[in-house]
């Protein structure tokens, strides 16, 4: 595991760098000099109490134009993330799973997700749709969701559980080479939480890098991380293994601070 | 008819002698029917054109709309009618259809013998005229218009020649839709189609208008009327898509009057035109009727849509409703002017009237006024108005998932859209509008 995470070190080709980010909105400082290296082939998770800029890190990352980004830099195989469009980003291939996706009504998904598709497509490339939806309903079969969803609009009327399958629905279709997945457990039962979990683990391959952001490490229990780093008021304080989540969940994030309070 | 060699091409202009050019065209009116154009053409002609001051054209740009350019439309040569039929097959699945260009029809699929034999006409006015003079005597725009295009309604009852009558006998259920193809062809040409549509008591229809010219960038006058009858339990299903070239003048009155326990649902598109006007007028004459008027617009360009509506309620325990929804691209304008009126006698009328208005460009411009006025004391209405852009949200979920902000902007107008079309039973025909919604964001 070290030989491979120093192999993807040096090969920046492979992995989703953040250099030194530090974000502000509307003035105000939410991340600060903040550094990690997501390589292909590994899942990372980010756990920070409330408010310690997790979410913040995941829209910095989609594009979102809310945040301004005063210094350091995002190289998503060794392309510069941030000189992109939020949807030149996705099209490279980085996937942002929302907390709280919206509604859209009168889009159905199966037209939104082919909408995304076509987007990625070469000029005259012709559109298999039979395989588009060979391929979709596998997808929904996994994931649990009833195949009349198809012809749901998108995330109108879901509940909080199938908002989050249909994020992971989009993700499988999608392929991306980077997912980020913002506090996706939030507001699942178990059951639903088991499901997007094995979703999510089922993306796990090498040409892959998986972000998963929480606040609790219950979702570490189906997808266990390859690394846990720890967010508190915008900075990187601690990275470890999937121990340290339990720690957090064990002692919650009280500890941290007093070291850090400590090292200062 | 002279000969054509003898004729000035400025005598067939839109200016005070047409008449008389228009009866030397079609020397064989019924008398009946002359009568009626003569008595119109002394109204048209006595009328003020619209201004700015009357109430039913605030906020139109009404300098534009001068007749006199355009002239009466000149019979389609063979090989343009041929490709006109060619561009009129929309529906794979229909009942009847109908093609008319210039007012001239140019093909007919006739009923089936089984609809024939059950009465049921689907026939050219221009034949229906003399063929079933006691139906059109009595029907021929015995609708007044109401709401500021009276002065257009007495011209098209002068120049009017044709359209289509569509009558259904008592019981007859027609599953299928019908179809009116109607195309102006040549610049400056004046067209003047009409649609009559009665279903008699508990009888059921789906009848679709199409208008379109045959350059999308070609300048025409349209100026016709629609009227669709209800009888008691009958059920109509009317479309009416406006599609003309886009330097066209457009006007269109829709009246739809429901009977007892009737149900009319009319379902406008419009996409043509430089400046269309659409005045649409439901009158609940039964009690227990229901009539719900739908339209959907996408402007671009500098394309002005005025909208002019009214909802009268004459009988109780009737529900009427309305949603237009707009779109606007560019520097185009929406006028939506709309009147929920309910009469004394009306008690327990629920009517509802809303307009949506989607600006996707800072320069354009939506106007909407809604209105009530009600005289009966116990009743359930209401209006709505809103005016909003694309949902940044939204905009933000799609880009994110890789989708470019044109292709957004469309598919969240299509989302826009829906709520109207999948009110739509018949899928062919939903799909026939959303064909046309692509269509004119191919041309945008």
């Amino acid at each position: 595991m070290w030989l491979r995470n120093n192999l993807n070190h040096q090969n920046g080709m492979r992995s989703l760098e953040v250099e030194n980010l530090t974000v502000s909105v509307e003035g105000k400082p939410i991340l600060n000099n903040l550094s990690l290296t997501l390589p292909k082939g590994e899942v990372h998770a980010i756990m920070g109490p409330n408010g310690s800029g997790k979410s913040t890190l995941a829209k910095v990352l989609a594009g979102h134009e809310d945040y301004v980004v005063s210094s350091g830099a995002v190289l998503m195989d060794g392309e510069n993330l941030l000189e992109l469009e939020v949807d030149q980003r996705a099209r490279a291939g980085l996937f942002m799973a929302f907390q709280y996706p919206v509604e859209v009504p009168g889009v159905s998904i199966a037209n939104f997700i082919r909408a995304a598709l076509n987007a990625r497509q070469g000029e005259g490339d012709s559109f298999d749709a039979i395989a588009y939806y060979r391929r979709l309903y596998a997808e929904m079969d996994r994931l649990g969701i009833d195949r009349k969803f198809t012809s749901r609009s998108v995330n109108e009327g879901f509940s909080g559980g199938e908002k989050k399958r249909c994020e992971i629905l989009q993700m499988a279709m999608l392929e991306p080479k980077y997912c980020v997945l913002d506090e996706t457990d939030s507001g699942l039962d178990v059951d639903a939480l088991k499901i997007v979990a094995e979703g999510v683990d089922h993306m796990r391959e090498d040409d892959r890098g998986i972000l998963i952001i929480t606040h609790y490490q219950r979702l570490l229990n189906h997808i266990i991380p390859d690394y846990v780093h720890i967010i508190v008021d915008g900075r990187m304080v601690k990275s470890g293994d999937k121990s340290l989540a339990i720690e957090v969940e064990e002692r919650g994030y009280d500890w941290i601070k007093e070291e850090m309070a400590a090292s200062v | 008819m002279p000969p054509a060699t003898t004729v000035n091409p400025d005598s067939d202009l839109l200016t005070e002698t047409v008449f008389e050019h228009f009866q030397g065209r079609h020397p064989d009116l019924p008398p009946w029917l002359l009568q009626q154009k003569r008595q119109s053409w002394m109204e048209y002609r006595s009328l003020p054109l619209p201004n700015r001051k009357m109430e039913s054209w605030r906020f139109s740009n009404v300098r534009g709309l001068g007749v006199d350019p355009f002239a009466l439309a000149n019979p389609i040569n063979g090989h343009s009618r041929a490709a006109l039929v060619a561009r009129s097959q929309d529906l794979d699945s229909c009942a009847g259809r109908m093609v008319f260009g210039n007012d001239d029809l140019l093909e007919n699929s006739p009923l089936s013998w089984e609809m024939t034999e059950k009465g049921v006409i689907f026939e050219p006015l221009q034949t229906a005229f003399s063929k079933h003079s006691e139906i059109l005597e009595e029907f021929f725009m015995a609708q007044k218009s109401a709401l500021g295009s009276e002065k257009f309604a007495a011209l098209h009852t002068t120049l009017n020649r044709n359209g289509t009558l569509l009558y259904v006998p008592e019981k007859v259920e027609i599953r299928l839709p019908l179809v009116s193809r109607h195309w102006a062809f040549g610049e400056n040409a004046a067209v003047f189609p009409h649609t009559l549509l009665i279903a008699r008591d508990q009888a059921r229809v789906v009848f679709v208008d199409v208008y379109s010219s045959s350059e999308a960038s070609s300048r025409q006058f349209a100026c016709g009327v629609s009227t669709v009858y209800a009888g008691s339990g009958a059920e109509v299903e009317y479309h009416h898509v406006q599609n003309w070239g886009e330097r066209s003048l457009s006007f269109n009155t829709l009246t739809a009057i429901a009977q007892r326990n009737s149900r009319i649902r009319a379902f406008g598109m419009n996409l043509g035109s430089k400046y269309s006007r659409n005045e649409g007028h439901s009158i609940i004459e039964g009690p227990a009727s229901n009539a719900e008027f739908y339209s959907l617009t996408l402007s671009h360009l500098d394309q002005e849509m005025d909208q002019r509506t009214r909802q009268t309620h004459r009988a109780p325990h009737a529900r009427s409703n309305l949603l237009f929804k707009n779109a606007l691209l560019d520097s185009s304008k929406t006028i939506f002017s709309g009147l929920i009126k309910v009469d004394k006698a009306a008690q327990q009328t629920d009517a509802y009237q809303t307009n949506r208005n989607l600006l996707l460009s800072p320069k354009a411009e939506a106007n909407s006024m809604p209105g009530l006025e009600i005289l009966a004391n116990d009743v359930k209405c209401s209006h709505g108005a809103t005016t909003g852009q694309l949902d940044d949200n939204q905009l933000f979920y799609f880009l994110s998932r890789g989708i470019g902000k044109l292709a957004a902007q469309k598919l969240l107008v299509f989302g826009f859209f829906e709520e109207v079309l999948e009110k739509i039973d018949n899928r062919e025909l939903a799909e026939f509008h959303r064909r046309l919604v692509q269509e004119k964001f191919k041309r945008s």
